[in-house]
């Protein structure tokens, strides 16, 4: 029969879903066949009835608006913090914000330890130097008088010294000193066969050290640091942890 | 310094995230909002229910929002919305009490088959029988119906309603076949009734 094989191919020829070249065969086949062109116009006309009729419920307004607003209150633009989704990222958010405050907070304490480590490192180096020199000092006193005013003019600061008598201290003498670029004081005190450096800076020029107060010990010298009316003291010596102590004491004392 | 760094990167982020967000939920917005009446259309089909019809619609629209993060943009996503409602549909009450009156020969036969070859006066359908067609395909099986309702309303392509139904192509024209011809039965016997035979 004729209309065998294209009886099967209609259906998908009226939907569009045959290759252009079955197509234009099915359509010739169509011109000359009325049973098949009856029958197209019979599913087409179905189709047609089909699809008006399928049209059939409309949503009520009122739950479109509602879909709509369930749709916003979900969407993060009508508020970071609304919503499940809204949360999470704020924890992920809030996540990420306290690993980079922790890191930019532990690099700046290396940074600013590092910072200190350095300049304590340059103090013992310029302290072993004083131990080591023929000229230790640039004035000599066992008299507190005569140093503080050797530096008026050298430095751009001055300082007090404590009454040693009665302690076991003796000030051997003074030397201006550099740290960072920045003049201050060295002070060399002995004490029994231990000599002790104090360095005195001024605060502002040192940005490393933000410590109120520290004591420590580098390469196995005992070291306080302290500041002071703006000035920033460093103590560095072999002799007793005690006797670091004492020391600090009378200057702070005085200071 | 640092402070100033660490804040823009928060607010680097920030902008990420939220704007990835907007974007994806912008966009949901925009494939899933034209499609709301055509989707209730559909899910009141199935339902034949307007209550369960919106019911069926609004957890449609949780699950898609929910799963538009998966959904690959560039696929189908009016295929992929519309089996989100089917399977929805499906694990429902009704839609379970559906599929389970359907007559389980139903798709043993994967042949297609050739179109009806009644009298064609008797059975041309006329888009002022309106009332006649929504009838008829109210009482067509849930599979037949929705077929109908994909290729002819939706004009989906076969494709898609085989992405929609998860079905082979096959399957498809077969069961589009089937179900055209059952459309024109019951729309005889609707006529019959109408016509007292």
């Amino acid at each position: 029969m004729a209309c065998e094989p294209w009886t099967e191919k209609l259906d998908a020829y009226l939907d569009g879903e045959i290759p252009a070249g079955e197509a234009r065969a099915l359509q010739q086949h169509l011109r000359e066949c009325a049973t098949c062109a009856a029958e197209a116009l019979a599913t087409v006309q179905q189709k047609l009835a089909v699809k008006a009729a399928a049209k059939r419920f409309v949503p009520d307004p009122a739950f479109r608006a509602r879909i709509e607003r369930s749709i916003a209150a979900r969407r993060p633009s009508a508020g970071l913090f609304s919503g499940r989704l809204g949360w999470l990222r704020v924890f992920e958010i809030a996540t990420v914000a306290a690993v980079l405050l922790i890191g930019g907070a532990l690099f700046l304490t290396l940074r600013r330890g590092r910072g200190e480590e350095r300049l304590i490192s340059e103090l013992v180096d310029q302290h072993v130097a004083t131990l080591a020199s023929a000229n230790p000092v640039d004035v000599i006193s066992t008299d507190r008088h005569t140093v503080k005013p050797w530096f008026a003019g050298k430095i751009p600061f001055t300082f007090n010294l404590p009454e040693l008598e009665g302690s076991p201290f003796v000030l051997v003498g003074g030397r201006v000193s550099y740290l960072s670029q920045s003049p201050g004081a060295e002070l060399i005190f002995r004490v029994r066969q231990h000599q002790i450096s104090v360095f005195i800076f001024r605060e502002e020029e040192l940005t490393e050290v933000r410590e109120k107060e520290t004591l420590r010990t580098a390469l196995s010298f005992e070291v306080r640091t302290w500041h002071h009316n703006g000035l920033r003291y460093f103590m560095i010596g072999d002799a007793s942890p005690q006797d670091l102590d004492r020391l600090s004491e009378l200057l702070k004392a005085a200071g | 310094m640092w402070n100033y760094r660490n804040k823009t990167a928060v607010r680097w982020f920030t902008l990420v995230y939220v704007s990835e967000e907007r974007l994806l939920s912008g966009s949901f917005e925009e494939l899933a909002m034209p499609l709301f009446d055509r989707l209730y259309n559909f899910a009141h089909w199935l339902t034949q229910d307007r209550q369960e019809a919106e019911d069926l619609v609004q957890e449609t629209y949780v699950k898609a929002l929910k799963g538009f993060p998966s959904f690959r943009p560039g696929t189908n996503f009016r295929a992929w919305i519309y089996q989100i409602l089917r399977n929805t549909f499906l694990t429902s009450r009704t839609g379970l009490k559906s599929t389970a009156t359907v007559p389980l020969d139903m798709e043993s036969d994967e042949q297609i088959l050739p179109a009806v070859k009644d009298t064609p006066g008797s059975i041309l359908l006329q888009r002022s029988d309106r009332q006649l067609v929504q009838e008829a395909l109210g009482r067509l099986p849930l599979p037949y119906r929705e077929v109908l309702l994909l290729c002819e309303f939706e004009e989906m392509s076969y494709q898609e309603i085989s992405a929609t139904l998860a079905i082979p192509i096959g399957t498809v024209m077969s069961r589009l076949s089937r179900a055209r011809r059952a459309l024109r039965e019951a729309v005889q016997g609707l006529q019959g009734t109408e016509q007292g035979y």
